[in-house]
């Protein structure tokens, strides 16, 4: 039973990565994405860089050359790679922490849902108060309380982007617990925590899936605020520690445009192609949307 | 309006506005960053010199009875001492009000109306090059960082055009013939810190209103007053506008969280001395106190304007009116 | 002259399957103080044609042939412009359910009032006073108008909707379904005063229902659709009494169902047709117990079988 479960659900991967294929948003997005995630896994090891290497005095803020392709920053080193570095810690921060948040809204989300009574309630109080305080605020007091690094900023922007997928989890959980096929599952004895793993989790995941998508460009844009805002980790500098030397620095004014725009750029395509995705996943997964 | 109804909302937000004074002091003392860190951490003061400040800050007595002194200082405005401006948190947080107020009340309102303008163009033009200009806009602000479009404003006009002033509220050192030469001056440094705010706010905005008033031109109402016989310059003013104006309201309340992250880089990156550039200072300071004084300040401004939201979309909503 | 005729009335929806032949050469006319039902099951392009004759698609609908004469005039042949002036002046509708039919945000009275604003030039004040007595009219306290819709009851909605109708006198008022989603007594008030209005003002009543007992009422005239075409038209008696098509057979003889009322959704075996891909032959043929191979090859015209009297079938009468 198990196998035809599985093997339908591939079916319906093939089905959407088909769909996925013949929507031009959605391809454009996959191949920026793509791209960027190359650029993260294998460009540190073809354009080697360290940044803790400085330039010497004369090699500080050189506009684009044939040694520097992007010319090089405040420290004199090179702006390339530190943006192929960068891309390495930025995307790292940004799928952990959408994991953390993922997997604390569906969690959370399941149970509020599941658990309809006063343990769902106080779920529910909880993820609203979350809701309700000033996003970037609570992100930056919570960053300066526990201390500038990688994973202190991963564990911040994911515990702090939950709220939203617990609710439309548990939405989705409400409906799905009306269905005939869980009524059978409660009558035949199985547990709540059996109905929850087995039958509710492998059907909110396609909403969960298409959230991901949203929150990962919400994790990216997080975490370049705040380093940018100097609670990023200077021993491994991401695009948007990139950006905090660039303005410290006063690159603008002095229009040293290598410094400060390539960082932001590769910013904004990251995140637009996170929600090129979302769109082109949203119009899959509600296809009455598309004539609109 | 429902009386139940007002009163239900208020005490909602006194509720959160409780639990956000408990979660803020949990925050701040319990958590590893407590306020005498800094002093305790400092190699030259002696184990006697720590006790006697915990006692002097109460940190000996249960947590109870400090939380309870919390309160009570909160009530009387004693939000502590600021590391940084050795001064009274509450004190230095009312002198940098003003600014912020003003440049993103501008923002806000510059936004609300051009997007909401944009969002009705895009909408009544639905997949025509209007609506596909207005949709990429949208996402290409909401894709940037503000504080890196903040940047890129800044080298064009400032920089390259030399043609606004990049930093503070007005003109360091300068002497000014008069009043009116003052508040040109003061003009020409709020440009750009507002395009900046409101430029992402109208793309959010837009989107918005597009979205509302397409599902609101497939209400029944609509064709109804498109079989009265009226053209749709007035459909859409009279019948749809109104009635995707509505929610707007709650949205762009709920946003203003949003707005006030953005406002921190804002005048992070332009110098303007308001509430968001303190927020920075005292980030790099790691000045608790005054850390503290803001985040409650800005997360209770936040909760009321969402109650205040809530009582005029009761008030303006003839469905909740009664 | 007739009041209203349509000819050769083709509507089609472009969606993304295809072209959806939602009202596909419907013929039908209505003389003055007459009432004309229009009945059929859901989906077979009733509320399609009625919103065709004022030109009230949605975008992606469109008129792709045929005439909507009114009193000779082809409203097809008039500028937007023009038409808008017809709009409700000439031709009004009742919409289905009218509970989403008034904007929620804006007084009733106002609505009401906007129009005669419109067409008949009032001023402000004399379009309120014509509105109060348009509520008087239809049993609605005129202190009312300053009300929103969601402190009416449905059929105060309803009759709100109807008082609305009137405002401009119009030639023709369309309802589409005005009673459904409303008890029987209500339902009673509200056909008795549409009727009442009607032959007071001369004017012509197209009435869209799945309800046979409000058809058997009120109609002079019956049409019945089915996937987008009239089977059979004629006079209400020879419908209910000498019907010659095996779907109004079907229709008259559904059973009623427990509260008493005969509906046709779910009175009929099989489903209604996919009309992106309409079956070949006689659209009913899937369905028909009658059909042989002649139904599924040739398409079946409407042809006279009495006086005023028309049937689509090879068959016509001949299967009973």
């Amino acid at each position: 039973m198990s196998d035809i479960r599985s093997e339908i659900r591939n079916r319906k991967l093939v089905q959407f990565l088909k769909s996925l294929k013949s929507s031009k948003m959605g391809m454009i997005g996959a191949v920026i994405l793509v791209f960027f995630l190359l650029l993260a896994v294998f460009g540190p090891i073809i354009y080697p860089y360290d940044p803790q290497v400085f330039g010497s005095g004369g090699e500080v803020m050189n506009p684009p050359s044939s040694e520097h392709p992007l010319g090089t920053d405040d420290m004199g080193r090179d702006v390339l790679g530190s943006l192929i570095s960068g891309a390495r810690v930025s995307l790292l921060i940004g799928v952990l922490a959408t994991l953390i948040s993922m997997v604390v809204g569906t969690v959370l989300g399941i149970l509020a849902g599941y658990y309809d009574n006063k343990l769902g309630a106080l779920i529910m109080r909880f993820t609203d108060f979350f809701l309700v305080i000033p996003w970037l605020p609570l992100m930056l007091v919570l960053a300066a309380i526990l201390g500038t690094s990688v994973w202190n900023i991963i564990l911040v922007i994911g515990l702090t982007g939950w709220a939203g997928t617990t609710r439309v989890v548990r939405a989705q959980t409400l409906s799905i617990k009306e269905r005939p096929f869980i009524e059978r599952a409660v009558a035949i004895g199985s547990d709540g925590k059996h109905i929850m793993v087995k039958h509710i989790l492998p059907n909110v995941f396609p909403l969960v899936f298409a959230n991901t998508i949203l929150v990962s460009a919400v994790a990216i844009l997080s975490e370049t605020t705040l380093s940018f805002l100097g609670m990023g980790d200077p021993t491994r500098p991401s695009w948007g520690m990139m950006l905090h030397y660039a303005f410290e620095s006063g690159a603008a004014s002095i229009g040293a445009y290598w410094f400060f725009i390539p960082p932001g750029l590769a910013v904004v395509l990251v995140v637009l192609s996170f929600t090129f995705l979302g769109y082109a996943f949203d119009e899959i997964l509600n296809p009455k949307l598309k004539g609109r | 309006m429902k009386r139940s109804y007002v009163i239900k909302k208020v005490l909602q937000a006194l509720l959160t506005i409780a639990a956000i004074l408990i979660f803020n002091y949990f925050l701040f003392r319990i958590m590893p960053g407590d306020p005498l860190q800094s002093v305790m951490r400092n190699p030259k003061a002696t184990p006697e010199a720590v006790e006697r400040l915990k006692a002097l800050y109460g940190l000996n007595d249960p947590w109870y009875l400090q939380f309870w002194i919390y309160i009570k200082h909160l009530f009387q405005g004693d939000l502590g001492m600021s590391f940084l401006y050795k001064k009274p948190v509450y004190e230095v947080i009312g002198t940098r009000l003003l600014p912020t107020i003003l440049m993103v009340g501008l923002a806000e309102v510059l936004a609300i109306i051009s997007g909401i303008i944009m969002g009705i163009m895009a909408a009544v033009r639905r997949g025509k090059s209007v609506d596909v200009a207005s949709l990429s806009f949208s996402l290409i602000t909401y894709a940037m960082p503000t504080f890196w479009l903040g940047i890129i404003l800044v080298s064009i006009f400032s920089v390259s055009l030399h043609l606004l002033p990049t930093t503070g509220l007005l003109t360091p050192g300068q002497t000014y013939s008069s009043t009116f030469a003052m508040l040109a001056d003061g003009i020409r440094h709020l440009i750009l810190p507002t395009l900046t705010m409101s430029l992402v706010l109208i793309g959010e905005y837009a989107l918005l209103m597009r979205n509302t008033l397409i599902d609101v031109l497939t209400e029944d109402y609509i064709t109804t007053a498109y079989a009265k016989g009226f053209k749709e310059d007035y459909v859409i003013k009279k019948h749809a506008v109104p009635n995707a104006t509505l929610p707007m309201i709650t949205i762009i309340a709920m946003n203003l969280g949003l707005v006030i992250g953005g406002a921190i880089q804002v005048e992070t990156i332009f110098s303007w001395p308001g509430i968001g550039r303190l927020m920075y200072d005292a980030l790099t300071a790691r000045d608790y106190p005054l850390l503290q004084g803001i985040f409650l300040m800005i997360t209770v401004c936040v909760i009321i304007a969402n109650l205040l939201a809530d009582l005029t979309y009761g008030y303006l909503d003839p469905r909740v009116k009664q | 002259m007739e009041l209203l005729e349509v000819r050769n009335l083709k509507t089609y929806f472009k969606t993304q399957k295809g072209m959806v032949k939602a009202v596909d050469d419907v013929s039908c006319s209505l003389s003055y103080g007459k009432v004309l039902g229009l009945v059929g099951e859901s989906g077979c392009g009733k509320t399609t044609t009625a919103l065709s004759i004022a030109n009230l698609l949605p975008p992606e609908g469109r008129i792709v042939g045929g005439e909507v004469l009114l009193e000779g005039e082809d409203l097809m042949g008039l500028s937007a412009g023009k038409l808008r002036k017809k709009r409700w002046k000439e031709v009004s509708i009742v919409f289905q359910g009218a509970m989403n039919a008034l904007n929620p945000v804006m007084k009733v009275g106002l609505q009401i009032a906007e129009v005669l604003m419109l067409h008949d030039k009032l001023t402000y004040e004399q379009a309120m006073i014509r509105t109060k007595e348009l509520f008087k009219l239809v049993e609605i306290d005129e202190e009312r108008v300053n009300q929103y819709p969601h402190e009416f009851s449905g059929g105060m909605k309803q009759r709100a909707m109807i008082a609305m109708a009137l405002a401009c006198n119009p030639k023709i008022i369309i309802g589409d379904e005005p009673t459904t989603a409303l008890d029987v007594m209500v339902q009673a008030q509200i056909l008795n005063l549409l009727e009442k209005l009607k032959n007071e003002i001369n004017m012509g009543l197209i009435l869209i229902t799945h309800d046979l007992s409000v058809l058997g009422e009120i109609c002079d005239d019956v049409a019945v659709m089915y996937a987008g075409k009239i089977v059979e038209k004629g006079k209400v008696e020879d419908i209910f009494e000498n019907h010659q098509h095996p779907y109004t057979y079907k229709l008259m003889n559904a059973f009623p169902n427990i509260y008493g009322e005969r509906k046709l959704s779910d009175s009929i075996p099989g489903n209604p047709p996919n009309l992106l891909e309409p079956p070949s032959g006689c659209r009913f043929h899937p369905r028909c117990e009658f059909a042989d191979e002649r139904c599924k090859t040739k398409e079946p015209m409407l042809a006279e079988v009495g006086h005023r009297h028309f049937a689509a079938c090879h068959y016509g009468g001949v299967f009973k």
